[in-house]
């Protein structure tokens, strides 16, 4: 059975590694500010206790006071998973850094998320709406989207 | 003098018929040679994850339905699941059951069509695309025993199954059982050690195992590349933990191996349900719960082994009838993020092969 890694332990490793770094945890979770993800992402992906191979799937939440990206990590060798949550606050031109250098599957993803949720991914390589067209009026899966 | 040439560009789709549906592909060629090809989707987008807002916990299973139309039971399975861990919901021990077979026989389903279309587009029109049609004929009428439709099914519901299966239903299944397998022989015979075959699928389109992990590829794709990895086995939800079987693995990750894992799949996917039609015993098929699901504030994300790869559902409560957002982690989707590496450097026949050796739905791809 794939075991989810303690949050509070992989908090405590990261701000050994990068102080002040993890913000908030709980059980399973681990906050961390968007302008550290790829830091982080490295840290996850490298570390051999850690060694989270796979970034599983991103999700954008819009909690109308602020955005929250979600990442699911999983770890093939050590069949674990693990939760790591980045809030971005405010509504218009959101940056966050790209995973896509870290990990290739956030392409697609990202992608995704700057199309229906509106965040943009600096450094990715190739940021174009994925599922709706060039000029479509907003990001649909915004809680404000009025159709 | 050499022959002067120059890189064209082209669309392929998205109404074309190796692109399972409504995809296009933007490929820059050199003659008959791939240089790059973007995938550009978004032709069947019916925004599933916006109207999952407005609707409450048991309609969205309809909507799940609607995503990998081939492998419906599957979808339902992996949505299902997630309203369960958020919403605490227990599942009888006979609908656990059930969950297993259907999902399995939609495996079955779903590892036919791949197999016949990747035929279809080696050129082999129509013979054995009609042969895997024959057998997945029979378990479409199943799935119309167990819930009255072939294709949407709705046969789940967070606490259990819609209904029990009918009397007729297991001597049918019985028989499926007993003849699957000397069909998919005599599939194999026709394709497995056919030369054509061979000398067009192997080592055609190879991604490493390191590749397909850092690509977040899953599923049969990631297996072919030699990768041990199945959620039935790593996370055994339902009753996975109680059958025996195994994972079939690839060994070099070419378009022969994923066409070779999705047909050793099918066997395995065959012993499961004879594994459970043997273990499963008289019960409730759903536990009694209110009609309208207030799973509490919070949120879960959960998956299952779909037959493209791993089917997640992440969503988020506010404590009211329908979810706050529900975001679903498509494999077809996600699968696609490494088409570029498997293109370039083929030709246009291999193209079309390899892109359908991915199997991907477009319901899922688009949501």
């Amino acid at each position: 059975m794939s075991v989810s890694l303690v949050g509070a332990q992989v908090a405590e490793k990261i701000n050994s590694k990068m102080a002040g770094v993890a913000i908030d945890f709980n059980e399973t979770e681990v906050w961390v500010e968007p302008q550290n993800l790829v830091r982080v992402g490295k840290f996850l992906r490298d570390d051999e206790e850690i060694d989270l191979q796979m970034l599983n799937s991103i999700s954008a939440v819009d909690y109308v006071e602020y955005f929250e990206l979600v990442y699911h990590f999983r770890s093939l060798r050590r069949n674990s998973t693990f939760v790591l949550k980045a809030r971005c606050y405010g509504r218009e031109d959101l940056k966050v850094p790209s995973l896509v250098g870290v990990w290739l599957g956030a392409d697609l993803q990202e992608r995704e998320i700057w199309d229906l949720m509106g965040i943009k991914f600096t450094d990715h390589p190739n940021l174009k709406r994925i599922l709706l067209w060039e000029g479509f009026p907003g990001h649909p899966l915004r809680k404000d989207f009025i159709r | 003098m050499p022959i002067k040439t120059e890189p064209v560009t082209i669309n392929l789709g998205p109404q074309h018929p190796s692109t399972h549906g409504v995809f296009r592909l933007r490929v820059t060629f050199d003659g008959e040679m791939v240089l790059d090809a973007e995938p550009i989707v978004g032709y069947l987008h019916r925004g599933t994850e916006k109207l999952a807002e407005e609707r409450n916990y048991v309609q969205i299973v309809t909507l799940t339905d609607r995503l990998d139309y081939v492998s419906a039971m599957t979808n339902n399975l992996a949505y299902v699941r997630t309203v369960e861990r958020l919403g605490n919901i227990d599942v009888p021990e006979r609908a656990k059951y059930l969950r297993v077979i259907s999902a399995e026989l939609n495996r079955i389903a779903s590892h036919l069509i791949a197999t016949g279309f990747l035929l279809d587009e080696l050129g082999a029109f129509h013979t054995p695309l009609v042969y895997c049609f024959r057998e997945r004929e029979h378990i479409l009428e199943m799935f119309e025993m167990l819930c009255g439709a072939r294709i949407t099914v709705s046969y789940m519901r967070p606490g259990g199954v819609l209904q029990d299966a009918p009397e007729d239903f297991w001597p049918r299944l019985d028989d499926f059982v007993k003849t699957m397998p000397s069909y998919i022989d005599e599939l194999e015979g026709l394709i497995t050690e056919n030369e054509i075959v061979l000398a067009r699928t192997r080592d055609v389109g190879i991604i490493t195992a390191e590749q397909a992990i850092a690509g977040s590829i899953t599923g049969p794709v990631l297996r072919s590349t030699g990768v041990q990895w199945d959620l039935r086995k790593a996370e055994p939800h339902e009753v996975y933990d109680r059958v025996d079987f195994d994972i079939p693995i690839g060994s070099v990750g070419d378009t022969y191996d994923r066409y070779l894992v999705r047909v050793l799949e099918m066997r395995q996917s065959v012993r499961i349900i004879k594994q459970c039609v043997e273990q499963i015993a008289p019960g409730p098929v759903r536990t009694a719960g209110p009609f309208v699901i207030r799973p509490p504030v919070g949120d879960a994300y959960d998956c299952t082994e779909s037959p493209k790869g791993e089917l997640g559902f992440y969503i988020v409560s506010d404590g009211g009838i329908s979810p706050y957002r529900m975001h679903i982690r498509a494999p077809s989707f996600i699968n696609l993020t490494l088409l570029r590496e498997m293109l370039v450097g083929w030709k246009i026949a291999d193209l079309v092969v390899i892109f359908g050796s991915i199997d991907i739905v477009l319901g899922e791809v688009d949501r």
